[in-house]
């Protein structure tokens, strides 16, 4: 394993201390260290954790569900891989510590098809877990008092499937359709059981607040953004890979640390994030300012910005799970204006139009996917005016009515 | 891999009381898998058995089976070979990959080869970016692949 550098989840720990830990500290003192340390999930939704468990631990139930979304799809993303490969016991120790403090005894690590390959190492690391008997506790008479395993389901290349609702569904045995919020998935999850969906990088962060505090956690990072974020960086630079950066870290300094020379432009938060040109290279890493789920793709200057919308948007295209119209619909329509737009084809009036197509379709979509599919052909459109050329005469283009 | 069962009911058969699980529904995906993996693909009869055994309609394992991309209702080669074609890779030549399985194969991608050993395919991302271009071989993922290691990859699943 190479020794890897990082304030949070790259700084070391000894294995299974946090959950020990746990389990002399009080449930609800548990439930109170993650709601201090501020935590959001990493998986770019940035929901605060505490609150997510906080509300799952207070419904009124049998039996609640602790599940791991390592659908890791995000275009550009791979910090997951890397966690789940180098630190699986953190992961799970995590998961582990979530289900004491919910009242969960199973988990499922809901991990992307694409990643099968991994599961040998991730059955040996549980197979040890059960062997050791390091995620159960006895009490004084020899009793179980608390037990949490964990189950591996495996995904079959869906990137829908990241959302939470979706992955419920994907696990229930449907398609993975989103549902409608609420019900919350804290208060009617996995066969209508509470159940929380955490991000893998979001769980291997836990073991660490718990053991060093709330107070440290806190330390690092901004005000409102606390600890650390791995990013996946890609793309036109000397040294790609997974890097641990606190949050409020620059654009400028990423670049700079991975080698980047001559950038015109940086995609943040993969196909569903936004496309920062350099002018804005200042901007943050944070909740507060380019939220993002880890992936950062860096593209030189004699990269061609609509050929990565029209990338982005066929991609969205394929995904798309159809089952509301903005997303269904819109999506194909935006593509096609990218197509007409590389071809010089597309006029000033039909661009407005298609922004405000994609203004539409942020709101009313069902679900993340439907939400974010139109931000990076946004933003390419709006912030790379110099890439395109924009037809005098009205060409063949749909008509928008209302 | 040994399953757990996430929900437990307890029914009554032949006057005993015994813990089933009841998350019949929700081991459909799994089952499905294990049946890709064996045949390449998911038959018309399977999907009337597979619903049968969990006393659904075959029309929902249907629904199921259409909706993953790595779940087929027609059969794949023995070999599935997946180019990834996100951004990243794109920038790093994966078409060029792309064109260079279509020409030892002698079939596009998305098609089969007649002796159904190998299926050729473009994806989404597949976590490899930073080691552009990258592609899925059945269940590995390999990095940097330069067209001239294609022919070798298909010799060496040949052997397999």
């Amino acid at each position: 394993m190479p020794r890897r550098q990082g304030p949070v989840i790259f700084s070391g720990i000894e294995r299974y201390a946090a959950f020990k830990k746990a389990l002399e500290m009080d449930r609800s003192a548990v439930l109170g260290e993650v709601k201090d340390s501020n935590i959001r999930g990493r998986g770019g939704a940035g929901f605060p954790v505490g609150l997510k468990w906080g509300l799952a631990a207070s419904v009124q139930a049998e039996k609640r569900f602790v599940v791991c979304n390592a659908d890791e799809g995000e275009p550009g993303t791979f910090k997951d891989k890397l966690l789940l490969t180098e630190y699986p016991a953190l992961v799970f120790e995590g998961m582990a510590i979530a289900g004491f403090a919910i009242g969960a005894n199973k988990g499922f690590l809901y991990l992307r098809g694409e990643y099968r390959g991994l599961i040998p190492v991730l059955e040996k690391e549980l197979s040890e877990i059960r062997k050791e008997g390091a995620f159960s506790k006895k009490d004084i008479t020899g009793k179980k008092a608390f037990d949490f395993d964990i189950e591996i389901r495996l995904g079959s290349g869906a990137y829908v499937c990241g959302e939470e609702t979706a992955l419920i569904e994907s696990l229930e045995g449907n398609r993975g359709e989103p549902r409608n919020r609420p019900p919350f998935p804290v208060n009617t999850g996995f066969l209508g059981y509470p159940t929380i969906v955490n991000n893998v990088e979001t769980f291997a962060a836990v073991p660490h607040i718990i053991l060093k505090g709330a107070g440290w956690f806190k330390s690092i990072g901004t005000e409102i953004s606390s600890g650390s974020k791995l990013i996946s960086v890609s793309g036109d630079c000397e040294k790609p890979g997974v890097y641990e950066v606190p949050f409020g870290i620059t654009l400028r300094e990423i670049l700079k640390m991975t080698g980047a020379g001559d950038t015109k432009a940086v995609q943040v938060g993969g196909a569903s994030g936004t496309c920062v040109p350099k002018r804005e290279f200042s901007r943050k890493i944070a909740f507060e300012d380019l939220s993002t789920g880890g992936s950062v793709i860096i593209f030189s200057r004699k990269r061609n910005m609509l050929e990565a919308a029209e990338n982005f948007l066929r991609f969205f295209e394929e995904e798309s799970c159809g089952q509301c119209t903005p997303c269904r619909e819109g999506v194909p329509v935006l593509l096609e204006g990218v197509e007409k737009l590389r071809k010089g084809e597309c006029s000033g009036k039909y661009l407005d139009d298609l922004l405000s197509l994609a203004e539409t379709m942020q709101c009313a979509s069902k679900c993340g996917l439907g939400q974010s599919a139109p931000n990076a052909f946004v933003s390419i459109v709006e912030k790379f005016k110099n890439e395109y050329k924009l037809s005098k005469k009205r060409g063949k283009e749909r008509v928008f009515n209302g | 891999m040994k399953p757990v069962c996430a929900a437990e009911k307890i029914i009554e058969k032949n006057g005993r009381k015994i813990v089933v699980c009841d998350d019949t529904r929700s081991r459909l995906l799994p089952i499905l898998q294990d049946r890709q993996d064996r045949r390449g693909y998911i038959s018309d009869k399977d999907m009337q058995n597979i619903a049968d055994l969990l006393g659904i309609h075959p029309v929902e394992v249907y629904s199921v089976v259409t909706f993953y991309s790595f779940l087929s209702t027609e059969k794949k080669g023995k070999h599935v070979i997946r180019v990834s074609n996100c951004i990243s890779n794109v920038m790093k030549g994966s078409e060029k990959v792309v064109r260079a399985f279509e020409k030892a194969l002698k079939i596009k991608a998305g098609e089969t080869t007649g002796d159904r050993q190998f299926t050729l395919e473009r994806t989404g991302c597949i976590g490899m970016c930073d080691k552009a271009p990258a592609i899925m071989v059945d269940t590995e993922l390999v990095g940097n692949v330069k067209p001239g290691m294609v022919k070798k990859i298909i010799g060496d699943l040949r052997k397999r």
